[in-house]
């Protein structure tokens, strides 16, 4: 056998494997694996995905797995709960689903709820929720599922619907001669104006600053500035989602503004900058009431619903949510599971960590088991008189199009000769066609 | 039985049914001993290239769970793509960039640490140490050395200078992530030059020596063509290394600012798994492989030019 021979069959055998993959990939790229309509023959086992690993959460829905089979043992045999955490955990679930591993449930964010609502991956859970005995579907707040809704049915449930506030470092504060925000409230001055002025006195530059935002600006600016810029009574884009409205004037007058807190008065960090308010390094810091679990009592602090903007009061929830996975193997078996895993006295237990999206659940008794560092008053004002009210955070069916684009074209602005009127028309130009769909 | 005898056997005498036998037995004891590795590179190397190529040939948007064939569309998409571009000449920058730093200060290293000098053990596990560090804790602690208002900013405060932002100023940005890999990465390419300087023969540069060559002579003529088989193994380990590098982009800068830091393999994760864009991210790794495979091929053919030895 010579050596061309040789080569010859090595090439062969390589593009017969090639070929091979090829036909392997053909037969199951874009298989969605997902539910076929068949009833199954026994007891099917669930898995839901989802961003958290705290062993108090895990432990509190187990529980209601447990319970959930021993009443339905026909129809259920096991529940798992799998963590993905990290800042990739949408990747990790589209991973899943483009795998053909699609999750019989999962747990969505705001920001990706309109994606994954009007892009199908949800199942309707309209039907199941409307049936189930008990469920009172009418005690959920309308804010609450606005985002989780298409066509008047229901997607999704916001098992966890948290108002933004300012958690303040009285400590910081009182070192630089600032007003408290609660007297400033009752006197109707609360306001981002003077939130920021106090931040700037705060800022040293070094070792602490003023404000910072609920995300990094520079890179999650959705994350980070969505709950803010509503204070201005602006979007960034039309509530059809179809048109861009970076540039309309209150956007421009909102990222001018910011720009300024930056570059011009120092309260900001500049980008590239680290700072933790746990630590004591921060004034003030927009948040939601999960960040209190990470408070001791090393320094004073406060915990006060958001300032005014030139718009008026714009209270802003963050949310996340569960639906079921309308690939999955057995959607109509997981929505039955999501039904009972949020009916009203499981919601009561998920209340223990997170605020709930049920009015009646809305009370000082429920909320200070999920954040008992926080004080009657504190729950009282910033969490739930907020979240009766509050809207929620934007997101857009095609974010995972849009939010990168805009990054870029933002970074423009992240310097100190930036100009937000000229940036924010670049952004409206860059995003959009991924806006028209 | 050695491979000369196995030779001998297979030219000069005709073979027996026993030689033939062996003959078998050995080729199945090598395949034996091949065996992980092929199956390896082929399930974990070609059959998955052989999926990227079907699926580049496809829009595949996995959420919606559509996977349509569209023939070559990706490929023109991408040819009009400023994006993906820039992307790669981000790319060649880096993998420039990084080449001549780290081989240069690989190769300084090895020389010095060649000379029989007191501490030269502690200086080799010093430099080395980096290499086995985990990826991901060594750019993240430098993460906050580099921030705006980090350790080394800092330092540089003390002595009066004011640093720059190094991950969020597009000047710097690239520079300071190939600064950083290089100092992760350089104690492997010192250690692969010492071993070669030691074992350039002594009688050699003894006798360029003794001809009146100076030491930068010798190194030139006699050191460095005799270990000029380890620089292009170097050379195309670290260019193969710096065309797929994605962890301390993503750490550190996610591309940024702007784009100046979006090498073309972070593009591709960000189409595939940000923008669920499968089948395009499936053609830019397509493209991004005959990329890879083309400049290796150069480099291993350019050997002939100037590896001692090759013919």
């Amino acid at each position: 056998m010579n050596g061309s021979t040789n080569r010859r069959r090595f090439l062969t055998a390589a593009a017969t494997l090639s070929a091979g993959a090829m036909v392997l990939a053909a037969c199951s790229a874009g298989d969605d694996g997902g539910a076929d309509g068949d009833t199954p023959d026994g007891p099917v086992e669930l898995r839901m995905v989802m961003w958290s690993a705290n062993e108090g959460h895990h432990e509190i829905f187990n529980e209601i797995a447990d319970a959930y089979i021993a009443e339905n043992p026909d129809l259920v045999s096991a529940v798992s709960f799998e963590p993905l955490t990290g800042s990739g955990y949408v990747n990790a679930l589209t991973t899943q689903i483009a795998g053909g591993d699609a999750p019989d449930l999962a747990w969505v964010s705001e920001a990706n709820a309109a994606q994954f609502v009007q892009s199908g991956v949800l199942y309707n859970l309209q039907p199941t929720f409307t049936e189930t005995e008990g469920y009172d579907i009418d005690d959920l707040l309308d804010g609450a599922i606005d985002v989780w809704s298409a066509d008047g049915e229901i997607y999704g449930y916001p098992f966890s619907n948290s108002p933004f506030g300012m958690y303040v470092n009285n400590d910081l504060l009182q070192a630089a001669g600032q007003p408290n925000p609660r007297d400033l409230m009752a006197s109707g001055e609360w306001t981002w104006d003077k939130a920021m002025e106090i931040a700037a006195a705060v800022a040293d530059g070094s070792s602490t600053t003023g404000f910072q935002a609920s995300d990094d600006p520079y890179t999650n600016w959705n994350s980070a500035l969505g709950a803010m810029w509503m204070s201005w009574g602006a979007a960034p884009w039309s509530e059809d989602g179809t048109e861009c409205t970076f540039d309309s004037p209150e956007m421009v007058e909102f990222f001018d503004w910011f720009h300024g807190q930056i570059y011009d008065t120092g309260a900001v960090a500049e980008p590239g900058a680290e700072f933790d308010f746990a630590s004591g390094q921060v004034g003030l810091r927009l948040s939601q009431l999960s960040s209190s679990t990470a408070l001791g009592d090393d320094f004073a602090w406060d915990f006060v619903p958001m300032p005014d903007g030139p718009a008026g009061t714009v209270p802003v929830v963050g949310q996340g949510g569960v639906g079921v996975v309308a690939r999955g193997d057995n959607p109509q078996i997981a929505a039955d599971f999501l039904a009972y895993f949020t009916n009203p006295e499981n919601s009561q237990l998920l209340a223990q960590f997170f605020p709930p999206p049920r009015q009646s659940l809305l009370t000082v008794e429920t909320l200070s088991a999920a954040a008992p560092a926080l004080t009657e008053e504190q729950i009282q004002g910033t969490v739930i008189d907020q979240a009766l009210v509050g809207v929620t955070k934007a997101g857009h069916v095609n974010m995972s199009e849009i939010a990168d684009p805009v990054r870029v074209e933002l970074d423009a602005l992240w310097v100190p000769e930036g100009d937000a009127a000229t940036v924010m028309p670049a952004i409206c130009e860059a995003i959009s066609d991924s806006l028209a769909g | 039985m050695g491979a000369t005898d196995r030779e001998v056997g297979r030219t000069r005498w005709p073979r027996t049914g026993s030689s033939k036998r062996l003959a078998r037995i050995d080729a199945a004891v090598g395949l034996s001993f091949a065996a992980p590795a092929v199956i390896g590179v082929l399930v974990l190397g070609l059959v998955p290239f052989g999926y990227v190529i079907w699926y580049s040939l496809h829009d595949w948007s996995p959420l919606i769970g559509e996977f349509n064939w569209i023939g070559l569309d990706n490929f023109t998409r991408l040819i009009a793509d400023d994006t993906v571009w820039s992307s790669f000449l981000t790319t060649f920058k880096y993998a420039a960039l990084l080449m001549v730093l780290n081989i240069t200060l690989a190769m300084g290293l090895a020389v010095l640490l060649n000379q029989k000098l007191r501490g030269t053990t502690t200086f080799r596990a010093f430099f080395f140490s980096p290499v086995i560090v985990s990826a991901v804790a060594w750019v993240l602690v430098w993460n906050y050395l580099v921030a705006a208002n980090g350790g080394i900013n800092g330092a540089l405060a003390t002595i009066g200078i004011q640093g720059p932002n190094w991950l969020r100023d597009p000047t710097w940005a690239l520079v300071t992530v190939v600064v950083i890999q290089v100092f992760k990465g350089v104690g492997m390419n010192m250690i692969l030059f010492l071993a070669s300087l030691q074992n350039v023969p002594a009688e050699l540069k003894e006798a360029a020596r003794i001809d009146g060559a100076s030491p930068a002579r010798v190194f030139r003529s006699v050191t460095l063509p005799l270990i000029s088989p380890t620089i292009l193994l170097v050379v195309m380990i670290t260019t193969i290394g710096a065309m797929d590098v994605f962890v301390p982009i993503q750490i550190l800068t996610q591309g940024g600012p702007g784009r100046s830091t979006t090498v073309i393999s972070y593009l591709l994760y960000r189409t595939a798994f940000e923008q669920q864009d499968f089948g395009y991210a499936s053609a830019i790794g397509v493209v991004l492989f005959v990329v890879v495979l083309v400049l290796a091929a150069l480099q291993w053919n350019s050997r002939k030019r100037w590896v001692h030895d090759e013919v």
